[in-house]
């Protein structure tokens, strides 16, 4: 613990007292020991338009404020997505490139994709994600969550990250994929391993995540080949491959859609799930309150995916030279919008810093992105919490974090590897 | 049809009653719920039919974007009467709407439509949930 303190102090001079140009918010490492907390602070105070000249990401842009992140998403016209959404380091970018060749325009998924390629291919597999799908849903999520719940120990640590928020996750992935169920934590290794630099989480080598990738892009044209020779059935591969807007993608631009789906469809509720039981512990008053009201688990759910930022950033690149906040951003120029940062912008959330499961706006946040970008899967991440904590309540009295969490070394993927907890009774 | 007739009346009511005599009154607004249940509120001009929603604590209306077209959670469904008395939708509102589901040629952003003593009397309908 006191270590932990300590860095963040250290931290705090660092922040305050380097020259602002030296500032570069996407060092993965402060992510890792999250300690990035006051470079954002002197950033939007500041810098709110913060350009970063030389990091192992190259030259970009940070963007650190509320409404000068809402500038840059919703104007898709300018701010590019076909060019890539992750700030990616100058190495990834180059040992991709040498495994998979030079990354064309608008071929990854529809996340990486500017109008008119975006619209048609997002909406092919929205239905899937749609009011009455999710109420089908519901009831198997609920009762999968009953089993995760049921077979865990009490009186005995266990890591929360593996036994609860990957389970569920994975679960609910394999069935929007209609992936084999038995193989389902395949697809969070495949997703640790996409998001992952080599020596981080379990990825070893540039040349182990090739492997990785290889096996998980066998896998999903294998499903591609199923589905395309059967009839159309409600789930997101079948829809891709039966679709007029993406049937005729081709290899590489359907991996970019698994790509997006693994990490979108998983990560973020994983880290969101685990970030909500760390923020009740490390705010216990509010994990009473919950107890004593399980009515608010709905805004609790919101308060955490704000709290948690699970993608810190989004990135664009700038189609033309574009005026933002008294800087010159230039043609080509990478834009980073920090959803964390603007997630705790005291200009427009207040006590943005405390963790107030009954706020007034909780649905108030930037995690989801806003414009045409906003999150495809929110409602199924929101569904996906709200059960787990109804169904937790319903069996636990208490859950301890009994130690520090292992955090994401990513300045993408803002979540946790590890958290130690204990259940002491049921109910 | 009932409904729509004594609104008729309402509306040519206000009118007289507007060209008549000060003060005016403030335009009504009415929500239905998506249940069913119906809402009638004072929505001062200029005002837009969103904020008239979430400041009466009418459920239904999320407007997680607090009202920038920027995320389609205060769809509504606009009474064919009022169509035409609402200024058409800009791209980016033709746009969010497009990636809503649950969509209707009477689909509009809450948000983007102003109260005006015009709409005195608009009902809106909401959408199963807001996405």
């Amino acid at each position: 613990m006191n270590v932990a303190v300590g860095s963040l102090e250290q931290a705090r001079n660092d922040a305050w007292s380097l020259p602002l140009e030296k500032i570069d918010p996407a060092n993965a490492d402060r992510f890792q020991n999250d300690t990035i907390w006051p470079y954002f602070e002197r950033l939007r105070r500041e810098d709110p338009v913060h350009y970063t000249a030389d990091s192992a990401y190259g030259p970009y842009w940070s963007v650190t404020r509320w409404n000068d992140i809402m500038a840059v998403d919703t104007n898709h016209e300018v701010f590019s997505s076909a060019d890539g959404i992750v700030l990616s380091t100058l190495e990834s970018i180059a040992e991709n490139e040498k495994i998979r060749g030079p990354r064309d325009r608008n071929a990854g998924g529809f996340i990486s994709m500017d109008p008119p390629h975006h619209g048609p291919k997002r909406k092919t597999v929205t239905p899937v994600v749609a009011p009455d799908n999710l109420a089908r849903m519901a009831p198997q999520v609920r009762e999968r969550a009953g089993i995760i719940l049921d077979s865990l120990p009490i009186g005995q640590e266990f890591d929360w990250v593996d036994k609860v928020s990957k389970e569920l996750t994975a679960m609910t992935l394999a069935t929007l994929f209609d992936f084999p169920f038995e193989d389902r934590r395949k697809l969070t290794y495949w997703s640790d391993m996409f998001t992952n630099a080599p020596g981080h989480g379990p990825a070893k080598s540039w040349l182990h995540k090739k492997e990785a990738a290889d096996e998980c892009f066998g896998a999903f044209a294998h499903l591609w080949n199923q589905r395309v020779n059967a009839e159309p059935s409600f789930d997101m591969i079948s829809m891709l491959a039966h679709s007029p807007a993406t049937r005729n993608m081709d290899p590489r631009e359907y991996q970019g859609h698994v790509v997006l789906l693994i990490i979108g469809g998983n990560d973020t509720t994983r880290n969101t799930i685990s970030g909500s039981l760390y923020a009740l512990n490390k705010y216990p008053e509010q994990y009473a309150k919950l107890r004593a009201n399980p009515g608010l688990i709905t805004s609790m759910v919101s308060e955490t995916i704000r709290w948690q930022t699970p993608l810190a950033h989004m990135r664009r690149t700038a189609l033309r030279d574009f005026e933002l906040g008294g800087k010159q951003i230039k043609e080509g120029d990478k834009v980073v919008m920090w959803y964390v940062s603007g997630n705790r912008d005291e200009s427009m959330i207040a006590d943005p810093n405390a963790y107030l499961i009954d706020r007034e706006r909780p649905r108030q946040h930037l995690s989801f992105g806003f414009g045409i970008h906003r999150c495809v899967g929110n409602r199924v991440a929101e569904l996906q919490l709200q059960i787990i904590w109804e169904e937790i309540v319903k069996r636990f009295p208490d859950i301890r974090v009994v130690g520090e969490p292992t955090r994401t070394h990513s300045s993408f993927v803002k979540g946790y590897e590890t958290l130690p907890v204990v259940i002491p009774a049921r109910n | 049809m009932q409904h729509h007739d004594s609104q008729d009346d309402g509306i040519r009511t206000v009118i007289l009653r507007c060209e008549q005599s000060e003060p005016r009154r403030m335009p009504k607004v009415t929500y239905i719920e998506h249940n069913g249940k119906e809402h009638t509120v004072d929505v001062p001009e200029g005002w837009s039919v969103m904020e008239g929603a979430v400041k009466n604590l009418i459920p239904g209306i999320d407007a997680d974007c607090g009202g920038a077209c920027a995320c389609a959670t205060c769809h509504v469904f606009v009474d064919a009467k009022f169509e035409a008395k609402i200024p058409p939708k800009s791209d980016m509102e033709e746009t969010m709407l497009d990636f809503a589901p649950e969509i209707q040629p009477n689909s509009r952003l809450s948000c983007q439509i102003k109260v005006t003593p015009e709409l005195d009397g608009l009902v809106v309908r909401m959408p199963q949930s807001q996405h």
